[in-house]
């Protein structure tokens, strides 16, 4: 195919915001509904995996566009660059590190947090309900790399944001990129409070 | 008579293109005023190392000496920059200087930028006038739009975007900000704007714009401040449209 490394990274970069940076919100969205209590969080929870067309979605809408950005994704941070914050200490250069450190984390949470709900759901072992996520959100390990994680994904989402919008051409000037850079700062804190008190919520029992 | 001053320099060498590069440490006597490029002649006048032994002199690239060339930069204490402009009093002491391994090094603090010229022909960084018969004068640029233009004109090739970048290196096709930025200015050029999409073409090859990953180093580092982000940035949008009109079909000539 004629330009396919750009097509490829054009890809990667619209996938990152839709649909997974809107999946990874709404997910983040629902869970906070365990807030208003066990019956709140179990109802929402029911309602997403009763939606129709559920396993279509999933695979269209969840995994083949992140299996699609976290293969490209580790190319990228493995295979092209010679990190240099060292010498170059600038901010968006630790940005562009630390874009890349997240983004690794994510995987790794993200193949852990299937396998641990998605995969034992299905295979019978546990239910998809409150006392799953309570269970093991009620392990200390377990509270500190859903914290950290979570923390890692809403940053990788909102630094990702600020990318998207260079790589589109919609903020060009410094000054513009600097107005995205606000947003996508207010972005990452909103977005974290909702998945940081969500986890914590877990931990306070029913 | 006080005894002279010196300055410490440690310079990371290499014999030739394949040879291992290895560090050597010169004391070299002070000057006020000087700059780097005066420190290395002062052992090429005088090719002794710190534990006194003779040595090759260090070999480096240099033209203008007042920063307009960009034939002599090196990394000069872990930064990208030109020698000629470096005034040793305001640098940290020992100064170490060592060649910018971005690009292949032919010897000591020379290396070989073929990679931005071939970027150069890869975006097609020029106008086309050439022909068989008078083409007339062209048509001609506002004041302001030459004024704008003439910063991104200012761009001389010295690879310190691409030493700074992170993405920019051996594994990567990645062309650099310079050129990317060079697009842009013959793209807006009365005349060169009649070609625009071929360059805009050059952009999405292998290596083209979107090997950017904004660390957005090279608009820090860059001597002549070229708002290289901004050229990136704008290039990502102009890419963009080329991609629709090539996808979709335009009702214009593209
Ligand atoms: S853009 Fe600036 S740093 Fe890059 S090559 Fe041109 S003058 Fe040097
Ligand atoms: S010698 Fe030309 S820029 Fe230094």
């Amino acid at each position: 195919m004629e330009h396919r490394e750009y097509f490829n990274r054009r890809l990667h970069s619209l996938l990152g915001v839709v649909p997974i940076g809107l999946f990874v919100v709404q997910h983040l969205i629902i869970n906070h509904f365990v807030v208003y209590g066990e019956e709140s969080f179990n109802k929402a929870a029911n309602f997403m995996a009763s939606l129709p067309f559920v396993t279509a979605l999933e695979i269209f809408v969840i995994y083949l566009p992140i299996l699609f950005h976290a293969i490209l994704g580790v190319y990228i941070a493995f295979n092209v660059p010679t990190y240099n914050n060292k010498s170059y200490g600038y901010f968006r250069n630790w940005m562009y590190t630390l874009q890349r450190i997240t983004g690794i984390i994510t995987l790794v949470f993200i193949a852990w947090h299937v396998y641990q709900t998605k995969v034992q759901v299905a295979l019978g072992n546990v239910e998809l309900d409150y006392n799953l996520m309570a269970d093991i959100l009620n392990q200390p390990f377990f509270f500190w790399f859903y914290i950290v994680s979570v923390i890692a994904i809403v940053f990788h989402l909102a630094n990702g944001l600020w990318s998207f919008c260079v790589h589109w051409g919609i903020a060009q000037s410094p000054r513009a990129q600097q107005i995205v850079t606000y947003i996508t700062v207010g972005v990452f804190f909103v977005v974290s409070y909702i998945g940081i008190r969500t986890i914590i919520e877990f931990t306070m029992g029913a | 008579m006080a005894e002279q001053k010196t300055v410490t320099f440690i310079i990371t060498r290499q014999d030739g293109p394949d040879s291992a590069p290895y560090e050597e440490t010169f004391h070299i006597p002070y000057r006020p005023n000087m700059n780097v490029i005066s420190a290395l002649m002062e052992i090429q006048k005088n090719p002794v190392n710190a534990n006194g032994e003779k040595t090759s002199a260090v070999q480096w690239d240099m033209n203008c000496l007042e920063e307009v060339c960009g034939a002599c930069s090196m990394v000069i204490n872990g930064t990208a920059r030109q020698s000629c402009a470096a005034l040793v009093d305001q640098l940290d002491q020992p100064v170490r200087l060592a060649p910018m391994d971005t690009f292949p090094v032919v010897r000591d603090l020379i290396i070989d930028r073929e990679r931005m010229f071939d970027a150069l022909k890869q975006i097609k960084g020029w106008v086309p006038i050439d022909g068989t018969h008078d083409l007339g004068p062209g048509p001609r640029m506002p004041e302001k739009k030459r004024q704008w233009a003439y910063e991104l004109s200012k761009c001389m090739t010295c690879g310190v975007c691409l030493e700074a970048c992170p993405n920019v290196n051996d594994k990567s096709t990645f062309i650099g900000p310079a050129a990317i930025s060079q697009a842009r200015l013959f793209n807006s050029h009365p005349t060169g704007e009649m070609n625009k999409s071929e360059r805009l073409e050059g952009l999405m090859e292998e290596g083209g714009v979107l090997g950017c990953g904004n660390a957005q180093n090279c608009v820090e580092v860059c001597p002549k401040g070229i708002p290289l982000t901004t050229s990136i940035a704008s290039m990502n949008r102009a890419t963009l449209v080329q991609s629709f009109k090539n996808f979709f079909g335009s009702d214009n000539a593209h």
